[in-house]
């Protein structure tokens, strides 16, 4: 009883220390501090070999820690697997089924094995599964004559089975064509929209980044930060662009310092715009940039452009890591 | 947790699961469709099935030349009497073919579903650990028991329509009825049956070190093997009483006028302590190695 206390209540996956260190010595997950808030579009991400798929196997009891703790929806794991498992769907290091049963044969062995699954909705609820992840014209195909996107789907469909608190997704855009991205992005926000917390673990961070409400990134086994997306990226001051003719890059200047912009600067680039115009930046800070236009429209500046740039996840990885997000490999 | 704080509590609306009975006996069914329909099995069950077909039809065809009554033991009664042809069979597969196919089915229990990639998510489904061994276990044991039955059944079938049902001469020359004859044929079966069981257990240990089948399957096959070398060794004859082959055709027992039930025994006795050891050793290993397939 003290244990399920011990876990914020509000938080889908918590662990505390968490610590894989394998036989032959090399550390894959290092006191590691995940905090999914329930409702939470989790993008766990890191370059391959970072420790992802090790945290997935500890959070779903396949693996024992070295050291620390995890639980799932306020439960510890692995002790309430028997309780805390049937509400979560899981799709781990890949699909994998039986390869001579047809799709809907591997879900219905899945879901024979689930004690809370009511053998009399299996076939429907199966059936739904597959129609969800546009499989079901593929039902009774043998899963060995299952293209790799297919049996990614069929993944999908394995951890839909059920309806679900928490989706544990590792990858589950792997193989998959661009459309094939696209729709799991829609399952994955259609899940969320459902109340479900959803943990989606990638190697591509521009394949999820847009999902995601909350972003934890690995590297080498630690967790190098977490927490809202938007917050992770408005942590590097953004960028603003303008744009205007050259006469007016002075006025400019001033509208933008008058708004409390720092570091405004004149970009002496050659500009596609020719030598009519004239390009300033500054730090945006904290200021809208709708109020920036129409500051500058308002004292008659002219505005050719006006661009913000916003950092995106992968500049704040290399920047914490110093290396590129598919170097690690 | 009490059972308030998880109605109450973040856990609202937690599935109820069904008995641990009744779970069990709908995976069981799952997983014995799975052994029993899939192709290989099937193979191996149609493989065993032929081999009384194939020493049927060589005595038919040969019983009026001059190699008739030559072979192996109980061949020479085939001929006379058709229930012997269970037992003929019996013996000529007991020392590699039944090892082989138990080894195949038992050794792929546990690393076939590793290899395959299945187990990971048998266990998220979640399946717990214990259960699923039990049931890998039961399956395995099922097949086993096909295994004779196939032999067992397809030998009654062609004994009897090659060389019909006659009263059972034993060992000791002595004769009785056709209805007891039976009776001591199916006990030989089911004592070969029960007599693989402690193969089918080491088979399911070593399901549990490997994801790699085809190695568990060879060990299994292996220890078998082993077992009757070191069994033939006079110098070794101390060990030879807790060899898991040593008492394998001990079911010439049941040809004998009075059935000596302690040498029965001991010989089952043998299996259940090769089930009990290496069975815990499969559990120990299952329910606390981590999954990495």
């Amino acid at each position: 009883m003290t244990s399920t206390h011990d876990a914020d209540g509000d938080l889908a996956v918590r662990t505390a220390g968490l610590t894989k260190r394998f036989r032959s010595g090399q550390v894959a997950v290092d006191g590691l501090d995940l905090a999914v808030p329930r409702g939470a579009v989790y993008g766990f991400l890191g370059p391959n070999g970072s420790g992802k798929t090790t945290t997935i196997r500890m959070l779903l009891g396949l693996a024992h820690p070295t050291a620390g703790r995890a639980w799932l929806l306020g439960s510890p794991m692995p002790d309430a697997a028997a309780r805390v498992l049937p509400r979560v769907g899981a799709l781990v290091e890949g699909p994998a089924f039986h390869p001579y049963l047809s799709g809907r044969a591997n879900l219905a062995r899945l879901d024979a094995g689930d004690a809370t699954a009511d053998p009399r909705t299996s076939r429907r609820r199966a059936d739904a599964a597959l129609d969800r992840v546009g499989l079901s014209a593929a039902a009774t195909k043998p899963y060995r004559q299952y293209s790799l996107g297919m049996k990614q789907r069929l993944g999908l469909a394995a951890a839909l089975l059920q309806p679900r608190d928490l989706l544990v997704l590792d990858e589950p855009t792997n193989g998959l064509d661009p459309q094939g991205t696209r729709e799991v992005r829609h399952l994955v926000r259609e899940l969320a929209d459902g109340g479900a917390t959803v943990l989606v673990s990638s190697h591509l961070l521009a394949e999820i980044e847009q999902v995601c409400t909350h972003v934890g990134i690995m590297s080498r086994g630690r967790l190098l930060l977490q927490g809202e997306r938007a917050a992770l990226t408005e942590r590097e001051a953004a960028r603003l662009a303008v744009t205007t003719r050259a006469g007016q890059a002075d006025a400019a200047a001033e509208v933008l310092r008058g708004l409390g912009l720092a570091d405004v600067a004149r970009d002496g680039r050659a500009l596609p715009g020719g030598a009519g115009t004239a390009r300033l930046t500054a730090a945006l800070g904290p200021t809208p940039p709708e109020k920036v236009s129409a500051a500058l429209v308002h004292a008659g500046v002219d505005l050719v452009g006006l661009e913000v740039d916003r950092p995106s996840l992968e500049q704040v990885f290399v920047e914490l890591t110093g290396e590129g997000f598919d170097v690690a490999r | 947790m009490s059972r308030a704080e998880v109605l109450d509590g973040p856990g609202a609306g937690l599935p109820v699961a069904a008995p641990a009975p009744v779970a069990f006996a709908r995976l069981l069914r799952s997983e014995l469709r799975l052994v029993l329909g899939r192709r290989r099995n099937l193979v191996l069950l149609a493989g065993l099935a032929l081999v009384p077909v194939v020493i049927g039809t060589v005595l038919l065809v040969t019983r009026d030349s001059a190699l008739s009554g030559q072979g192996p033991a109980f061949l020479a009664q085939v001929t006379g009497n058709g229930l012997f042809l269970v037992v003929a069979a019996l013996f000529l597969c007991l020392p590699f073919l039944l090892p082989l196919c138990i080894g195949i089915a038992s050794g792929d229990a546990v690393a076939g579903e590793a290899s395959a990639g299945t187990l990971r998510y048998l266990l998220v489904v979640p399946v717990p650990r214990t259960r699923l061994l039990l049931v890998k276990a039961l399956a395995a044991l099922t097949f086993a028991a096909a295994a004779v039955l196939a032999v067992a059944v397809t030998g009654l079938l062609v004994g009897a329509a090659f060389f019909g049902v006659q009263d059972v001469v034993l060992l000791s020359g002595s004769t009785v009825p056709v209805g007891e004859g039976v009776v001591r044929v199916a006990g030989i079966v089911a004592y070969v049956g029960l007599s693989l069981t402690g193969l089918v257990a080491v088979g399911l240990f070593f399901s549990t070190l490997t994801e790699v089948p085809v190695g568990a399957m060879a060990a299994t096959v292996v220890v078998a093997v082993v077992s009757t070398v070191l069994d033939s060794l006079p110098q070794l004859s101390a060990i030879h009483p807790g060899l898991l082959t040593h008492h394998w055709f001990d079911f010439a027992e049941f040809l004998r006028v009075q059935v000596d039930w302690g040498v029965v025994g001991s010989g089952l006795a043998v299996q259940a302590a090769w089930v009990a050891v290496f069975g815990s050793l499969a559990w120990a290993r299952f329910t606390t190695a981590d999954v990495t397939s």
